[in-house]
């Protein structure tokens, strides 16, 4: 008697579960993340509007990728958030399902005398030059040829880089990677490198890197596009794989995404620099959630599949206000359908 | 019999009484022990942890990773010879600025201000000590960073940098980052704390002994350096210490000045790092055994320097007090 009345309440809740309407059957009130400070913006507004709509709270600590990859690996936090995927090995070795939650682009920011927002274009092997510490100068030729119509000064360039290690720094580095084969002979790509040229400078975090950009006449640094926008940064458009010369704008960062091949990417493993169509924007990445393949606790998994599906639909005109990218729907059904595919089945029980 | 029972109360109180004081004793004696014991269980397992967890990076990369200088998460080498000379070079600025800064700040307060201004001043020193450090590393890096590039760099550039030998420590681009503005930084956050220590030993000089030296004709000069400072030759020693051992670890405000570069440059002018900055930059990221193993051993190095400092502070002191000894 009692059982059957166990069970039919768990058929009902299990139903209304997978219908994922407001009435939530877990008894999950909070669930916890940390990782990527690059996401932080973004999981915290989606989080409040969350919470107001259905009380269930995040609490998402900004601690960087890589204490978010160890967070999750050790099981301490109900999601792990990454701006740097995990290879397939490491995901298998951790048992973890990864998927990218929302896109952003990297924006090459300048302190030029004379050269205002936008006026200036770079291309990747002329970028990779200046970062190895290879073209020194502002009116160097290999500058000028590509803006025949700037009066460029002859001032030392000062290359800053973030100082912390950074997902920032992963997708630029990566870029630099795809475009030049001596950077990527030798100096590669990751969240830190061993950065090639005299005199750089390290800022930490993105406000240390814009505030030396800022500050130092002559110097070239990196910054995400959301911080580019809100402090009015000087900036450099790029020329992309197609040969086109592209603005860093949301269309742009779109178009990278949409060329993207997803599909074909194992464990969403894929970077989204240097993708080809004529108006992607070179260099843009994803960030990225990590969560149990075999959750000891699925309750709490699943609430934070919830969270994201919300996000991904709901939490869209957060994300675009907030200058992030959100994954299109396409990708976003693949992502749900891996999450029935490679998370434990109990979960969906 | 009343008077004897009550007699025999009044023992069995006193002995009960006893009895409790005793067990108080050895509860206060036992407590205090612990709490002592306590500091060293908890430096000796720091040591432990630290010598663990740095063991692969020594063990990986030898004698070589306190005389490399690379440091590359790519190919996984690290090396911590920009670190510790940062360290040190930043540290060497701020306490041989500090000190006579601070000297000069503790005898005017003592011996040479009108009584009306003492206080202010002295409490304008304590709540500098009182500014937490990111604020230092705040103003350092918006204000006085930009300040000392605009106005001060290329003046020293095109002065001193022009000098044979000691040039090339003042040559560079003028960007407000670098070894000598994180040292410049420092001395001014530590400042406080020596000029602090000083004036309060400077001020327990009895009275008696000053005025004896000026009844025999001493000159001011005369008093301060035969008997204000031999009196307080620890306590200066001890504030000096206290002031470089804030310099050596302090983290925020070296991160945001010095640069962040992992490089060696023979000018002051050119950005590096420190071991306390490089920890705080990396260790977040650093998903690597070898990578968190270095940052790790980095944080040894700097224990065992800070270590090196105290025990050479204890030794000069050995030998002050032997020295006053032996005279007296």
């Amino acid at each position: 008697m009692k059982f059957s009345n166990l069970t039919k309440f768990a058929a009902t809740a299990s139903l209304a579960a997978l219908l994922g309407g407001a009435a939530h059957a877990t008894s999950v009130k909070q669930i916890t993340g940390a990782g990527s400070s690059f996401a932080y913006p973004l999981y915290s507004a989606w989080a409040d509007q969350y919470a107001k709509q259905t009380g269930v709270q995040l609490n998402y600590q900004s601690i960087g990728s890589g204490g978010g990859i160890r967070a999750i690996e050790s099981r301490t936090v109900d999601f792990g958030a990454t701006d740097a995927p995990l290879n397939e090995k490491d995901l298998k070795k951790h048992s973890l399902v990864q998927f990218p939650t929302a896109m952003g682009g990297v924006i090459p920011t300048i302190n030029v005398p004379g050269v205002k927002p936008g006026q200036m274009v770079l291309s990747g092997p002329v970028l990779a030059d200046i970062f190895m510490g290879k073209i020194t100068y502002w009116n160097a030729p290999a500058i000028e040829k590509l803006n025949p119509g700037l009066k460029l000064p002859h001032l030392r360039i000062t290359v800053v880089h973030r100082s912390d290690g950074s997902g920032t720094t992963f997708i630029f580095t990566n870029y630099l990677s795809k475009v030049s084969p001596t950077w990527k002979k030798e100096v590669g790509f990751g969240k830190a490198v061993n950065w090639p040229s005299s005199g750089n400078v390290g800022g930490k975090g993105n406000e240390g890197v814009a505030a030396y950009v800022d500050r130092i006449r002559g110097a070239i640094g990196y910054n995400e596009y959301a911080y580019v926008t809100q402090n009015h940064m000087n900036y450099a458009d790029m020329i992309n794989r197609a040969g086109q010369r592209v603005a860093p704008t949301a269309e742009n960062f779109a178009a990278a995404a949409a060329n993207a091949d997803w599909k074909h990417a194992p464990g969403y493993y894929l970077i989204l620099t240097n993708q080809p169509g004529a108006k992607s924007w070179p260099i843009t990445g994803a960030t990225f959630a990590l969560v149990p393949a075999k959750p000891s606790q699925p309750e709490r998994t699943k609430a934070v599949l919830k969270f994201f599906d919300w996000g991904y639909t709901k939490g869209r005109p957060i994300a675009e206000k907030l200058e992030y990218i959100p994954m299109p729907m396409s990708v976003v059904k693949m992502i749900e359908t891996t999450w029935h595919q490679d998370i434990h089945p109990t979960i969906w029980k | 019999m009343s008077a004897n029972s009550l007699t025999t109360k009044a023992i069995a109180l006193r002995a009960r009484r006893m009895a409790f004081g005793r067990r108080a004793d050895w509860l206060f004696r036992a407590g205090t022990l612990l709490f002592a014991w306590g500091v060293l269980l908890v430096l000796g397992a720091i040591i432990i942890e630290l010598l663990v967890d740095a063991w692969p990076a020594f063990s990986r990369f030898g004698f070589g990773f306190f005389t490399s200088s690379a440091w590359n998460p790519v190919t996984e080498k690290y090396g911590a010879a920009s670190s510790i000379l940062g360290t040190l070079v930043t540290s060497f600025i701020a306490i041989s600025l500090a000190v006579p800064m601070s000297f000069g700040i503790a005898l005017f307060l003592t011996e040479l201000s009108p009584r009306w201004l003492r206080r202010p001043i002295g409490i304008a020193v304590e709540l500098l000590a009182g500014i937490p450090s990111i604020i230092y590393g705040i103003w350092g890096l918006f204000i006085f960073a930009p300040w000392f590039a605009d106005n001060v760099q290329w003046r020293i550039s095109d002065t001193l940098g022009n000098l044979p030998v000691i040039g090339v420590l003042f040559q560079g681009p003028p960007i407000g980052l670098g070894w000598l503005v994180a040292g410049l930084v420092l001395t001014i956050m530590i400042i406080p704390f020596i000029a602090a220590v000083m004036r309060d030993v400077f001020d327990v000089v009895p009275a008696t002994l000053k005025e004896s030296a000026y009844a025999m004709g001493s000159t001011r000069w005369e008093v301060i350096r035969h008997i204000v400072l031999p009196y307080t030759s620890v306590g200066v020693i001890g504030g000096v210490m206290l002031g470089l051992g804030r310099a050596l670890g302090e983290t925020m405000a070296v991160t945001f000045v010095v640069g962040n570069a992992h490089d060696i440059h023979t000018s002051l002018f050119m950005p590096g790092n420190t071991i306390a900055s490089t920890i705080a930059n990396e260790f977040t990221e650093a998903t690597t055994v070898p990578h968190r193993s270095a940052l790790i051993a980095l944080g040894l190095i700097l224990f065992i320097i800070t270590f090196i400092v105290l025990a050479l502070a204890r030794l000069l002191l050995m030998r002050v007090e032997r020295g006053r000894g032996e005279k007296a």
